[in-house]
């Protein structure tokens, strides 16, 4: 539709911008980058919003229901007749969704930047990099089809690489950098084949073919076999664990609290709002396939988000960086947004957990990228990240102190803040599907209100610590950021999500659920009463409670021993058991052979050598020899005859 | 069309005969390296011309001149979309070759003169039609190595340049085998020919085939870097100068990969099919444990040369797939690792100029003093390990769409174990990355280093516009090799 043309634009900026702010931004001012990159990002904001509105209420609509509009689909790389890659731009409701989410909170962490990364070196490189982010973020969400959102899942994993390791002299960043690209990317090659596989069943790429759901693609897929089994739910599980590689679910999540050694600002943006839910939406956006086609699949997905989230919220309780707990506490909301996405049915009331889940997705990026950006402030106010050494900061950083206590308020799941009516759906989904699943997603909430109030008692009250220089609220430009996504967190809530995102893209009239409410609310204020208890005062009680679990306690601070396990498998088996001994082999076994036949070559002609002496009796001698043999064989052949 | 192809080089090497100095020297080769490198970006835009216009001959630009009259060997060179992209390869990395070198000062005029000899070498090798002439500069291309890695090489360069000659040889004495079983079956009396065009209009019966395809494929497998007979490579990359690592690497290695696909698919497809699941697991092996052993080494040679034997080992991998998207990622992963890798090795001789080191745990901390260089190693080490917009992706990708073209379990198997490789090569790319570039400075000296000089400069970013360029927009290549690809495919699909 002409009117779509503009939304051609956003990813057009965004590469300029990077272009321009990585090859030039170097000899300019720092400052040029940093207007620059925020400059940018305003335009694609502003045209993300105009780009919703005319989508969501003029002419996303065909009847009673929101459909996929191609404004752009170039060809960008040709197999043969039917498997082609194309670039182009998809709208529907949850891309429109993300783009507001991706540009909202990109613009909030450009501005917040200008003031948080001031006089750091790299600047420009920081802006460049950022730039490249949100451009593969973007492009991968508008995606038509399944490889050109492959292509910037690669992009955005490469863009999260180069922040995590943005202070590359340390060590530390260098490896959390190479631990996050090489697990995403293992997790990435179930995502290829997977690719592979269904290109191969359904003879295409295309989300509009691949999801309709009355299209070939879904018809056809289910009889396909692949070595014996059912290759449609293959399929959907290898993509699943591309998307548990980016989501962070377990046993793939070991990457994102070690990507914390990122500078604060990416943490928000790429660790807690947008790339890590890049594998809820791909689910999403297949969802119809995973629906008519793989049954099983979507059973595994639910079952291992839930279980991630129990999971992930436990170690959150025991953790004291920080930024490390926000991290848990990321892994732990993704869970719960794999696992409504797993319980969801399709189309009318069934489809409420993919609603569910959207929401969730949306007022989760607001609040937690304004929890980052709040321990962002803190940290820049006091150069510090261990909980054990801070407290009462209150006084001295007010704005971020509220904007904080809103965060937490919202992901606890308290009304009126977004996070209950996200999570109240959730929940009800959960309780419509499968019981279980319902009892252990509403302990973690109640875990999460426990672990989000001891932070923010552990911060901001509790002990009064002396600093060494008296810590201040930070600059203009990042308690505005803090504000608006406060605002954003504290409201959201009241849009009638299901009016604009459904599973089929007939709207779905939502209402809070009081008998999964209440029970949920009472759960949440449970884990903020204990964590009160716990943590207002300084007391010695956290200390008596752990040592009384002792060894549970260790497990979970140790994170149960799943780092350890994957040292064991990279570091003992792939060097020590795989490379180490291919390289002997190389060595002594075929380039050996190879020497060894060089050394015999070598030796039989010094043996030989010989037999060229110049003596002519030697010869004649020789000559004379073969004389005879060639007769007595001639003899013996013929008297054979 | 293409006979100036070979002129150019000649007569840059009589110029480079008369003269005087050093400085002289090189400038008169990078000259007429650039001229090549403008003529073949030239034939390269007639040929597409000449496409766009209608032509569908399978080769254009075709001339043919008798040699050697008793025998029918003819001098035919002639012109596709696949040896038109590897001419362009081939002077794209001859003059960021001979850019890199500019450094030198031993013996210089010999140098350049061997230098070019190769690439004259690997050019007719590229546009000829007629298999004894192919043989010939195949020949004319690998002799130059060993004088260039004996003498101006370092380490145990006499042990590489033997090593690396002799195996060479020994694999073109099996593929010599091979061609004149191809001559001695083309016909009967005088009709014998060795000319490809006419060759590939024969049916050879199938017992023939089956026996002249291994040494075929073994003969020029080797160039290639097949498993078990690619342990040439590490010590002959490591001793060589780096130019001609550059060379090897980007080019000759390709030699290998054109031949298999050109003599050894498009001559013999029956034995093709027949055989060629023995070399899908060889290749597979290739593909995986080239990248194995490239994780543990710590020389940056030996981590680039192991790479190398991964990514020829998917060249070959593709061209066994035999089908027209797999055959079409094979080439495009032949320019594209050409390009990478010749940016790699460039990269590593202007590291080892400054650091006198290419071990990796004894520097630390580049991209501190040496930024540029740095940036470009990385952006080379990204199109190694497969990212979107370089052109190690598109030709990933393609290989990998077109193997899963196959259900049955054994070539399902393969391709997997071969795709595999992608989170490997992603493992010893980021270690080299992380150790090298970096991390805090590990030694005080490092701080007085210059960044690159001009001539460093220019080959990056040559390298670097090749290798995003294609990565960004595949499209127009990618539609001229499937295109040329037709012939081979109808001859596989013929039975």
């Amino acid at each position: 539709m002409e009117i779509f043309n503009i939304t051609g634009i956003i990813p057009i900026i965004l590469f300029a911008s990077f272009l321009f702010t990585g090859l030039a931004g170097g000899r300019l001012k720092p400052m040029v980058s940093g207007i620059t990159g925020t400059l940018s990002i305003f335009i694609v904001t502003a045209v993300s919003y105009y780009t919703a509105y005319k989508y969501f209420f003029e002419f996303g609509k065909a009847g009673n229901e929101y459909i996929k509009i191609i404004p752009f689909n170039l060809m960008w790389l040709q197999f043969n007749d039917t498997l082609f890659i194309n670039m182009g731009i998809l709208l529907d409701p949850i891309s429109v969704m993300m783009l507001i989410v991706i540009s909202t909170v990109s613009l909030m962490v450009h501005l917040y930047s200008l003031g948080y990364m001031k006089g750091e070196t790299g600047f420009a490189r920081f802006y460049s990099f950022l730039s490249l982010f949100t451009f593969s973020m973007i492009s991968l969400v508008i995606s038509t089809n399944l490889f050109q959102t492959y292509i910037f899942w690669e992009l955005v994993g490469i863009s999260s690489y180069l922040l995590i390791g943005y202070y590359y002299s340390k060590p530390s960043a260098v490896a959390a950098s190479k631990k996050a690209f090489i697990v995403t990317r293992f997790a990435d090659l179930g995502f290829l084949i997977g690719i592979l596989i269904l290109s191969y069943i359904t003879k295409t790429f295309e989300y509009t073919t691949l999801t309709d759901p009355n299209g070939s693609a879904i018809n056809q897929g289910s009889s396909v076999l692949f070595l014996g089994l059912s290759a449609m739910n293959v399929t959907l599980i290898l993509i699943f664990i591309g998307c548990a590689g980016k989501s962070a679910m377990f046993p793939l999540h070991i990457w994102l609290p070690d990507a914390m050694e990122g500078p604060t600002p990416v943490s928000a943006l790429i660790h807690a709002a947008t790339m890590v839910v890049a594998g809820v939406y791909l689910i999403a956006r297949l969802f119809p396939l995973y629906i008519f086609s793989g049954a099983d699949a979507l059973n595994v997905i639910a079952f291992i988000g839930t279980f991630t989230s129990l999971f992930a919220a436990l170690i959150a309780t025991t953790q004291m960086d920080i930024k490390r707990i926000l991290a848990f506490s990321t892994i732990s909301q993704i869970g719960f947004m794999i696992m409504s996405l797993g319980v969801s049915g399709y189309g009318d009331t069934n489809g409420l957990g993919f609603t569910a889940s959207m929401f969730h997705l949306f007022t989760h990026a607001m609040f937690k990228a304004l929890l980052f950006l709040c321990a962002g402030a803190v940290i820049h106010a006091i150069h510090l990240n261990n909980l054990n050494e801070m407290g009462g900061l209150r006084k001295y950083l007010p704005v971020t102190h509220i904007t904080f206590l809103i965060a937490c308020l919202a992901i606890s799941g308290i009304p009126p803040f977004s996070g209950f009516f996200s999570k109240d759906e959730i929940l009800t989904a959960a309780f419509a599907k499968n019981k279980l699943i319902f009892t252990t997603a509403l302990i973690t909430a109640g875990i999460t209100a426990f672990y989000m109030f001891r932070l923010y008692f552990g911060i901001f009250w509790n002990k009064e610590v002396k600093y060494d220089k008296t810590p201040h609220e930070a600059p203009k430009t990042m308690t505005t950021a803090l504000i608006i996504l406060a605002v954003g967190s504290a409201i959201t809530g009241f849009i009638p999500f299901g009016n604009f995102v459904s599973s089929n893209g007939v709207p779905l009239e939502s209402h809070i659920h009081f008998e999964i409410a209440i029970p949920a609310v009472i759960t949440a204020l449970v884990g903020i009463f204990v964590a009160y208890i716990f943590y207002k005062k300084e007391n010695n009680l956290p200390v008596r409670v752990s040592s009384a679990v002792g060894g549970l306690y260790g497990i979970i601070y140790r994170k149960f021993f799943i780092d350890e396990i994957y040292i064991f498998i990279t570091k003992g088996l792939i060097f020590r058991f795989i490379s180490g001994p291919v390289v002997w082999f190389d060595r002594h076994i075929v380039d050996g052979t190879m020497n060894g036949i060089a050394f015999i070559t070598n030796l039989v002609s010094e043996k030989i050598k010989y037999f060229q002496s110049g003596q002519v009796q030697q010869y004649a001698y020789v000559m004379l020899s073969g004389i005879i043999i060639i007769v007595i064989t001639v003899i013996y052949i013929l008297s054979n005859l | 069309m293409l006979i100036p192809l070979l002129i150019i080089p000649t007569i840059t090497i009589f110029l480079i005969l008369v003269c005087r100095s050093h400085k002289q020297v090189k400038v008169v080769s990078a000259a007429g390296m650039a001229l090549q490198l403008i003529y073949s970006i030239y034939v390269l835009i007639e040929y597409l011309n000449l496409r766009s216009l209608g032509n569908i001959e399978e080769m254009l630009f075709v001339q043919s001149y008798q040699w050697f009259e008793s025998f029918n060997i003819y001098f035919t060179v002639g012109l596709d979309g696949i040896s038109a992209s590897l001419a362009v390869l081939t002077a794209i990395v001859t003059f960021s070759g001979v850019l890199a070198t500019w450094g030198l000062e031993y013996r210089v005029k010999e140098f350049f003169i061997s230098l070019i000899v190769l690439s004259t070498g690997v050019y007719g090798f590229f546009i000829s039609l007629d298999l004894f002439t192919m043989f010939m500069f195949y020949e004319l291309a690998v002799i130059p190595m060993y004088l260039l890695i004996g003498i101006w090489g370092s380490g145990k360069k006499e042990y590489s340049a033997m090593k690396l000659t002799l195996m060479l040889m020994g694999a073109s004495a099996v593929l010599l085998v091979g061609i004149i079983g191809l001559y001695a079956n083309s016909g009967s009396g005088d009709n014998l020919t060795y000319n490809i065009l006419e060759l590939a209009k024969l049916n050879l019966p199938l017992d023939v085939q089956k026996f002249l395809f291994p040494l075929i494929f073994v003969g020029f497998g080797v160039l290639g870097a097949l498993f078990p007979l690619h342990t040439w490579s590490p010590d002959g990359h490591s001793s060589a100068p780096t130019a001609v690592s550059m060379l090897h690497a980007g080019v000759l290695m390709k030699m290998g990969g054109y031949g298999c696909l050109r003599v050894a698919m498009y001559l013999l497809p029956e034995a093709a099919n027949e055989l060629g699941w023995i070399f899908i697991v060889l290749t597979t092996i290739s593909v995986v444990y080239g990248a194995f052993g490239a994780i543990v080494q710590k020389d940056l040679k030996y981590i680039n040369a192991y790479s190398s034997v991964s990514h020829c080992g998917l060249v070959l991998f593709a061209i066994l797939m035999s089908n027209k998207i797999s055959l079409n990622g094979s080439v495009i992963q032949m320019i594209s690792h050409g390009l990478m890798t010749a940016l790699f090795f460039a990269l590593i001789g202007m590291i080892y100029e400054r650091t006198h080191t290419r071990d990796i745990n004894l520097m630390g901390g580049l991209m501190k003093t040496i930024p540029f260089l740095s940036v470009s190693y990385m952006i080379a080490g990204f199109a190694s390990l497969g990212l979107p917009g370089l052109s190690g992706f598109v030709a990933e990708m393609t290989i990998f769409v077109g193997a899963f073209q196959y259900s049955d379990t054994f070539h399902r198997t393969a391709t997997i174990i071969a795709c595999a490789s992608i989170v490997i090569t992603a493992v010893y790319i980021l270690r080299v990355v992380g150790k090298l570039l970096l991390g805090p400075v590990e030694n005080k000296d490092y701080l007085t280093f210059r960044d690159a000089f001009w001539n460093e400069r220019a080959v990056a970013v040559i390298l670097i516009i090749a290798i995003a360029g294609i990565g960004i927009a595949p499209l127009w290549l990618s539609d001229m090799i499937t295109n040329s690809l037709n012939p081979i495919i109808l001859k596989l699909r013929s039975f």
